[in-house]
């Protein structure tokens, strides 16, 4: 791996990515947790940019660091008053074993060619723009069917939230 | 050239630390936060697995909507997750999962 | 939407209007409360035995939204209607050209069974007439059923029936026909038994349905008969089809081989027996003159609009089948063509003279549409399709104008009914019940408002209903020149006496001389009628204060008769023979216009000339001859006179007898009472059929099947204490063993369902870690490393 801008930044967006994941499930703050987990999802954006997908990159800015991030910090405020929760973890060994058991195996699936062939090497070129995205999205050859189906999720998502969330006493 | 199997090992690591914090935290926030990077382990997979294979023709473009429809579908996750954990809160001033096992066989 | 402007595919939804008005009126309008039915105020007057019940009674809302769910449901249908016969009119020459479309219903093995609709020239005149008809008949049901309990009912069901009257209409196959055909029996004896508390109302809707459902079986046999000899059922691939029609005409039957008929005589006369049912033809007339139980639009739908026109309307369609292999024009019957004819003629003679002893207003006009079906049956019997269609039409406007007027009719005499009895008028009740002739007449306390004798000098307290009554009689009658029963009439007569001139066939003198003697009496009687219940001085309380009222009620009742009486005049017109004196030239300069469309609708002659077996379809209209046309003239105007003289000249007094009973003397009762064919038709099937129940009660039932279940119950009696035995010790213990071994193992399974979710996902990771182990290990084995 020769060190040109693109290896810079991948190894960049790895120590955001995996440093701000290990903030997350390590932190006894909730808070500061949901600050590691923006770091680590902005890691994320950074490598949808090195993969030519810059706008993937912009929505999981706009979606995770902008609206799901922030959800999840009200959350923890609103459960403040027991976020003072003397044991950390529990069942940490078995887990930790689990954990990383999982992580060799997967190692092993990516870094050996035993699922099948590894793709050449050299890719061309090129930059996956919205407007092929949204031509995706609406031709009828295409996912018009799960992009209506997805817009009937959030609805409902929306719906049940409201709806689950909603004080009945008040 | 970054080759493909080094974001693929990214992935697997983030997955992994995902499943080692919904398995050990003890608070439902916290968890909820982990299934998020599981998530984005495997959309990191996905973009990855789309640029390395399928950028000869335009029009195939699976990975690339796939990620856009599985950030559609946290979002929706997100929501119903948290607003399930505010009501669990409001009536049990609780977001431990462990004291919510009213289904104990 | 572009379909929609397909010409093609259009007449897919001119039923669809009704047929929805039917599913939402009876998905929406549910809520009713129960009130008692003495409260007239609730639910109005016409509503016979109800006492001491309580009857729901629909929401208001029910009402409104009925109502309006009917009627755009119809007026739906017919501005679709009218769409497709514009566009129907667009085509070059239809005929040959058809307005079609279809789809592949159902795969059967090698051919494929299409449903399909098709517009040409027999459908257009239908559809001229049943929309406009229904549409009548729905504007008159607002008003007649506006205080009924059931109108919510009435309404959907009347929609389902228009529906199944217009896929009759559109289908462009039998079996699709059959579909309308059936839902349609099923409404007829849901609306003939509309008010089912009154046992004569169930009875006549449960003779109704069996009568036509025996013709319907015995159509049924035809119509698998034909699909398994020619493979399809399609009209356009049958009627219009020489090959298809020669092969029908010229083989061997499967039944019925050495009589020397083709099949498609076997085949025709069964689905004749199908109309035989519908259109109530002798022998199976007997349900029509009971079927006006039910409330009076349903009376019109059934003698006008729907049912017993479908039946004749069927025939048009099959003409070319029961043709195939006789020439009519040439005075060579078929098998068919023989059996439509006799039975055609002999019912319309025979309803006629029923008719002239009714004393029921409404009974008079059930036989006058027998009468008149056999007319049209008459006609197709002896090859006069275009005029059998031209009468089909003209019958359906006066028919509905005459069945609605008389419901006027009924209506102001209960109307004048609840009048007397508000004002507590001291009134001996006329004697009209003592002869006691009709089934229906309840006991001498009990007022009978639709019986003619209560009645008279109607003229004066309801102007519009006898004006437009007079006109619809008069049709019927076939007044010359100016009506239209006139021209339909006559053109049967003249198609009747063109082939009995030149060829001398027996059957067609057969014809001509029962129908002139039948529409002798048809004028007679109609004019009888007419004058007792108009003509004269009121001969009961009721009828001195009859009256429709005002309002809503009495505009919605009258406004369809006026416009049925322009039809009733108008529609003769269209089908004025070119040569007719005076009047042809002025009508018809060119040609015939309605022989013009309708011949159409029949195989084109030079395609027919390479099979010998089949006729001419293609026939001249009759040329101009004085003998039919005079007979008209002298058979309808004579009848008049004679009514006019007996009963208008001389009316009858209040409890006067008709001057019938002293004129026929024996004959009257037998007359009245219908041949006494009902009271045959209990002592020969019903009653036996009964006592066949009976028997097999008893004997089969209670001697032979229960012994045998006794005696096996004995024998496992004792073979259950056996088994009992060895259960106590075998099959329990093991039956016990096995709940308690499953219960010990849940007791040691629910400590896993501990409730705690992070624990439940620490068992998924490790069988998902154990799964990749074994994937790993096992392709990693694989790989040549």
């Amino acid at each position: 791996m020769e060190l040109n801008a693109i290896s810079i930044g991948f190894i960049v967006f790895t120590i955001f990515t995996l440093g701000g994941a290990i903030g997350v499930v390590t932190t006894r703050n909730l808070f500061q947790g949901t600050i590691w987990l923006m770091v680590s999802l902005f890691g994320v954006a950074g490598y949808f940019v090195l993969l030519s997908a810059p706008f993937l990159a912009a929505v999981q800015v706009l979606v995770y660091i902008g609206a799901i991030a922030i959800l999840i910090t009200f959350a923890v405020m609103l459960t403040r008053s027991v976020a003072r929760i003397k044991v950390r973890y529990m069942r940490l060994l078995p887990s930790l074993i689990g954990s990383l058991a999982l992580f060799l195996i997967l190692l092993l699936g990516v870094t050996m060619p035993i699922f099948g062939a590894h793709p050449p090497g050299s890719i061309p070129d090129y930059v996956a723009s919205t407007r092929d995205l949204g031509a995706a999205l609406v031709d009828e050859n295409g996912y018009v069917v799960p992009f209506l189906l997805a817009s009937v999720l959030l609805t409902a998502a929306m719906i049940g939230a409201i709806f689950i969330a909603r004080d009945e006493n008040a | 050239m970054v080759p493909l199997w080094m974001y693929l090992a990214v992935a697997a690591a983030l997955f992994a630390i995902g499943v080692f914090g919904v398995l050990s935290r003890r608070n439902a926030v916290a968890i909820l936060m982990s299934v998020e990077l599981m998530l984005n382990a495997v959309n990191i997979n996905l973009v990855a697995f789309w640029r390395y294979s399928e950028t000869g023709t335009d029009l195939l473009l699976n990975g690339y909507v796939f990620t856009a429809f599985v950030l559609i579908v946290a979002a929706a996750e997100a929501a119903v997750g948290l607003a399930i954990i505010i009501t669990v809160y409001r009536n049990r001033r609780s977001v431990i999962p462990e004291e919510a096992r009213a289904l104990k066989g | 939407m572009d379909f929609l402007n397909d010409p093609h595919v259009l007449p897919w939804l001119i039923p669809a209007g009704p047929l929805l008005a039917f599913l939402i009126i009876t998905l929406v309008t549910n809520k009713a409360k129960m009130v008692p039915a003495s409260d007239h105020h609730e639910y109005g007057g016409h509503h016979p035995d109800y006492d001491g019940m309580k009857v729901p009674v629909v929401a208001r809302y029910s009402r409104v939204i009925s109502v309006a769910v009917g009627m755009a449901g119809v007026i739906a249908a017919l501005l679709i209607s009218w769409r497709t016969l514009y566009d129907a009119s667009q085509l070059h020459h239809i005929g040959p050209e058809v307005l079609a479309s279809g789809i592949a219903w159902m795969d059967a093995g090698a051919t494929t069974f299409n449903m399909g609709v098709l517009i040409d020239p027999a459908t257009v005149i239908m559809l001229v007439m049943v929309p406009i008809a229904v549409l009548m008949i729905f504007i008159y049901s607002i008003g007649y059923m506006a205080h009924d309990p059931r109108q919510a009912r009435f309404f959907a069901l009347i929609s389902l029936f228009a529906g199944a009257m217009l896929t009759l209409v559109v289908a462009d196959n039998i079996l699709l026909l059959f579909v309308g055909w059936e839902i349609m029996g099923v409404c007829s004896y849901m609306l003939i038994g509309f008010w089912f508390e009154k046992e004569s109302a169930y009875k006549a809707a449960i003779k109704a349905f069996t009568t036509t459902r025996i013709a319907d079986v015995i159509m049924l046999l035809g119509i698998a008969y034909l699909y398994s000899l020619t493979g399809t059922l399609s009209f356009r691939e049958i009627m219009y089809n020489p090959e298809t029609l020669d092969l029908l005409a010229t083989s061997a039957p499967i039944i019925f081989g050495g009589w020397t008929v083709s099949a498609a005589s076997i085949i025709g006369i069964f689905l004749i027996i199908g109309t035989v049912g519908k259109s109530a033809q002798f022998p199976l007339h007997v349900w029509l003159p009971d079927a006006m139980e039910g409330p009076t639009p349903v009376s019109a739908m059934i003698h006008a609009a729907a049912m017993v026109s479908a039946g004749i309307f069927a025939l048009i369609r099959l003409y070319p089948l029961f043709a195939a292999g006789g020439d009519p024009h040439h005075g060579i019957l078929t098998e068919p063509l023989a059996f439509m004819a006799v039975v055609g003629a002999f019912t319309a003679l025979l309803a006629a003279t029923m008719a002239v002893a009714q004393n029921d207003v409404k009974a008079v006009l059930a036989y006058s549409t027998i009468s008149q079906l056999g007319f049209m049956m008459a006609a197709l019997g002896i090859g006069a399709y275009i005029a059998a269609a031209f009468h089909l039409i003209t019958h359906a406007f006066f028919k509905a104008l005459l069945f609605m007027a008389a419901g006027s009719v009924i209506h102001g005499m209960e109307h004048g009914e609840h009048h007397v009895h508000e004002h507590d008028h001291a009134s001996p009740h006329p004697d009209g019940e003592t002869e006691g002739g009709l089934a229906h007449d309840g006991g001498a306390e009990h007022f009978d408002p639709q019986d003619m004798r209560n009645m008279g000098g109607l003229r004066k307290t309801m102007p519009v209903t006898f004006w437009t009554f007079l006109i619809g009689g008069l049709s019927l009658s076939g007044l010359p020149i100016i009506t239209a029963g006139f021209w339909s009439k006559d053109e049967i007569l003249a198609d009747a006496w063109l082939v009995l001139d030149k060829y001398g066939s027996g059957a067609h003198g057969m014809v001509f001389i029962m129908l002139a003697l039948a529409a002798f009496m048809t004028a007679f009687y109609t004019m009888r009628q007419i004058s007792l219940t108009f003509g004269g001085e009121p001969r009961s309380d009721a009828a001195k204060h009859a009256s429709l009222g005002q309002g809503l009620v009495s505009f919605t009742m009258t406004l369809p008769l006026i416009i049925l009486a322009v039809f009733a005049i108008g529609a003769g017109f269209v089908g004025v023979p070119t040569d007719f004196p005076v009047l042809g030239p002025i009508f018809s300069p060119k040609y015939n216009a309605f022989h013009h469309l309708v011949i159409e609708a029949l195989p084109l002659p030079d395609a027919t000339a390479a099979y010998a077996s089949l006729p001419d379809y293609h026939p001249k209209a009759p040329p101009f001859n004085i003998v039919p046309v005079a007979t008209s003239f002298i058979v309808a105007l004579l009848g008049l006179w004679l009514g006019y003289m007996v009963y208008w000249r001389k009316p009858l007094k209040a409890g006067q007898a008709d001057p019938m009973e002293n004129f026929l003397g024996p004959l009257h009762p037998i007359l009245q009472n219908r041949y006494y064919l009902d009271d045959v038709y209990v002592a020969v099937f019903v009653k036996p059929s009964q006592w066949l129940a009976r028997q097999v009660t008893v004997f089969l039932d209670r001697g032979v099947i229960d012994a045998f279940l006794h005696l096996i119950a004995r024998v496992f009696t004792w073979l259950g204490d056996l088994i009992k035995v060895l259960n106590l010790w075998l099959i329990d213990g093991v039956g016990d063993g096995i709940p308690i071994a499953i219960f010990n193992f849940g007791g040691w399974l629910r400590r896993m369902q501990s409730g705690r979710v992070q624990l439940y996902l620490l068992l998924v990771l490790a069988a998902a870690v154990i799964i990749g182990l074994v994937l790993v290990l096992s392709a990693g084995a694989a790989l040549p490393l």
